[in-house]
């Protein structure tokens, strides 16, 4: 039984772990299938999770500060879009570029606004996203097996890792059941086909490069809003690298990227659990390569031992419109 | 819309037009400056004040400088062969290794002159060999070398940390840095070069890596500008097709652009280390491998730009942190905002001012062509 509540646990952390993972993971799949590659969804992460931070103490609304969070991101990704669809820059050295400006944005700021050294003040949880207990979770708690599943696993989180699981589904219907998503996904391809059809390659990536600034303002508002509580420096610490790669191991698919997520999410949550604790035969592993495992990991399944990966073919190319 | 382009000519293309972008990152950074209540123009003073108004402003100026100098090269070698290496940072961190070692070992009993070279070689091996790995992956299993170099940047940092909190730390010492090196392990300043022009150093950390820097960029124009294997990188980076159809083989090619670019940013651990500090300490690289991305962009992967983009970037950095002192609100991480402005206008937005500066270019040299072509008509009457 113990070792049962130890799994829960577990995979409990695990989902409040992925989901902001997820979210941007999902972000660089409309960016990316549009053929536009995007390196700065750390950088929007991190300039939403501030924008939520500073609206939230502001105003102590958390739908108020996911606004901002969306807003910022959105901008900061329409810069992205302005430099590598309309004028055609380094997609990569555009998203290098969003990273840095984020990253200091938001220290400085944060320190002119609220003097605390960069981070937000600590938020009350009336301007928080606050864990939701589902229907019928009290009353099944007592049941065996199904009752603790439904509690501690299903139930008892936050609306975003809701939101960031059910766009999965949305993700998949969106991209393969709408006219919106084959568009998208043929810019990605060959955008000189959905030229010749008469649609706007510009205009579809400039929607594609919004998707995925709206989901990086979700990923961020629900670090300062829902994980934690008020914004910290540098709070997604590489976490927008590791979305990118576990959109690389699930080959630019929705349902994939979240099992992707879920991984990575797991093995954070176990680097976190096994700090000080002897495993049997290894002994102790060091916290270090706990923490530096997703990106060796990352790096193994990028080499392409694990299938290839295959990019859409027209990512990180911008277009040009014969003349 | 067809447009008559006329080529630019070669001192707007490599003056002019990076002076534009660069205006145009400042004048954004002077928004935020005034989104936070400063002046920008006090900040401007206070930072060229800072940065070159005494001898020790100088000496830091210089001695930042030395750090982008070594990683802006990193990346800008790179750059030629068509590869984005981001992981400068990460290579010089991993270099520190090779400088550490030969500084807490061999430092004990050789002099500097002896230990200098070695320990050039030293953070040169294993930056390359940092680099190697991603190299590899790129040019044999076609991952990207943008996400793999990044990759090695979080693992390099882990292993770093385990390095120094468990294996190097000398015991009884709290702080995670090794000791401090012996006489031989440490590099003489450069004192005497400030003393020419009239300028006292004090305690600024300016040392002979900063030589050194001078030396690898004059031998990286030799590399690229004048060598075979220079030709071979230059044409991977311009079309990757013509090479491999001029029977360049791209596996060699890659690797070898990628260790010459590792061991660039690996030697930049000897300026801190063994130049400053006299010890490795936890994160002594301090973001100088990023910086090194926005320099090589500022100066156009041509290492005589490289060398003014790094002073310019070492003036912010010893500027920066004078602002800090009148103006709380300004800290270091200013310098970050304005880097990444200059990523984005000077690399990712460079074509931004293109077409309009090559539109007054050609009006101009039409006009000049009509009034050349009346003075000849004039004559002929």
């Amino acid at each position: 039984m113990d070792s049962f509540t130890t799994g829960l646990q577990l995979f409990d952390s695990t989902i409040r772990l992925s989901a902001p993972l997820l979210l941007a993971c999902l972000a660089g799949l409309y960016s990316e299938r549009a053929g536009i590659f995007d390196i700065g969804l750390e950088g929007k992460m991190l300039a939403g999770a501030f924008a939520a931070g500073a609206v939230a103490t502001w105003f102590g609304s958390a739908y108020l500060a996911l606004l901002a969070a969306v807003l910022v991101s959105v901008a900061l990704g329409l810069v992205h879009g302005f430099a590598s669809i309309t004028h055609r820059g380094n997609q990569i050295v555009s998203g290098v570029a969003i990273n840095f400006i984020a990253a200091g944005t938001t220290v400085i700021l944060g320190q002119a606004w609220f003097s605390q050294g960069g981070r937000t003040p600590s938020l009350p949880n009336a301007a928080r996203f606050n864990p939701i207990n589902l229907p019928g979770a009290e009353a099944m708690r007592g049941v065996p097996v199904i009752g603790p599943l439904y509690y501690e696993l299903i139930s008892g989180h936050s609306i975003l890792v809701y939101l960031a699981f059910l766009l999965v589904p949305f993700t998949w219907w969106v991209l393969y059941r709408t006219r919106f998503g084959l568009r998208l996904r043929a810019v990605g391809e060959n955008p000189a086909a959905v030229d010749t059809a008469g649609i706007s390659v510009p205009w579809l990536r400039y929607r594609a490069v919004i998707c995925c600034g709206v989901l990086c303002g979700i990923a961020g508002a629900y670090l300062a809003t829902a994980q934690g509580a008020g914004f910290v420096k540098d709070m997604t610490a590489g976490k927008g690298y590791i979305a990118l790669a576990a959109l690389i191991f699930a080959k630019w698919r929705p349902v994939q990227a979240m099992f992707a997520c879920l991984l990575f999410g797991f093995l954070d949550a176990v680097g976190i659990r096994m700090q000080g604790h002897p495993l049997p035969l290894i002994g102790e592993v060091p916290v270090q390569f706990m923490q530096a495992l997703p990106y060796i990991l990352t790096v193994v399944l990028l080499a392409g031992f694990i299938g290839k990966a295959i990019p859409p073919k027209a990512g990180g190319v911008a277009y040009v419109k014969e003349r | 819309m067809s447009q008559p382009f006329a080529k630019l000519p070669a001192w707007a293309d490599y003056g002019l037009l990076p002076l534009i972008n660069l205006i145009v990152a400042f004048l954004v950074a002077g928004l935020v400056v005034l989104l936070v209540g400063e002046s920008p123009i006090d900040a401007a003073v206070l930072m060229v004040k800072g940065a070159f108004g005494s001898g020790d402003g100088v000496g830091y100026t210089l001695y930042y400088a030395t750090n982008f100098i070594f990683t802006g090269l990193c990346v800008a070698v790179a750059f030629h062969c068509g590869l984005f290496n981001i992981g400068g940072e990460g290579q010089a961190y991993i270099g520190g290794l090779g400088v550490s070692l030969v500084g807490l070992w061999l430092g004990n009993f050789l002099p500097w002159w002896l230990t200098f070279p070695l320990a050039i070689l030293a953070s040169a091996l294993v930056g390359a060999l940092w680099a190697l790995i991603p190299a590899w992956l790129q040019a044999k299993r076609g991952s990207h070398v943008v996400i793999t170099t990044i990759m090695f940047n979080f693992i390099a940092a882990s292993i770093m940390v385990y390095v120094l909190v468990g294996v190097l730390k000398p015991a009884g010492s709290q702080a995670p840095e090794t000791r401090v090196f012996a006489e031989g392990g440490q590099l003489p300043g450069l004192g005497w070069l400030l003393d020419l022009v009239g300028l006292s150093m004090r305690s600024a950390p300016l040392n002979v890596s900063f030589l050194l820097a001078l030396v690898a960029a004059f031998l990286v124009w030799v590399l690229i500008w004048r060598t075979k294997l220079g030709y071979e990188i230059r044409t991977m980076g311009f079309s990757p097709k013509a090479a491999r159809y001029a029977g360049i083989s791209e596996l060699r090619i890659i690797i070898i652009t990628m260790m010459i670019s590792g061991a660039l940013a690996g030697m930049m651990a000897l300026n801190p280390i063994m130049g400053a500090q006299h010890r490795m300490q936890l994160d002594f690289v301090a973001g100088a491998g990023f910086v090194g991305i926005a320099v090589a962009l500022m100066g156009r992967s041509h290492p005589a730009g490289i060398v003014l983009a790094a002073i310019l970037f070492g003036m912010l950095y010893q500027g920066g942190a004078e602002i800090a002192f009148d103006m709380p609100n300004i800290s270091r991480d200013m310098i970050v905002i304005i880097q990444g402005l200059v990523i984005l206008f000077a690399g990712a937005l460079e074509h931004m001012f293109r077409p309009s500066l090559q539109r007054i270019f050609y009006r101009l040299g039409r006009a000049k062509n009509r009034t050349a072509a009346a003075a000849i008509a004039g004559g002929n009457q």
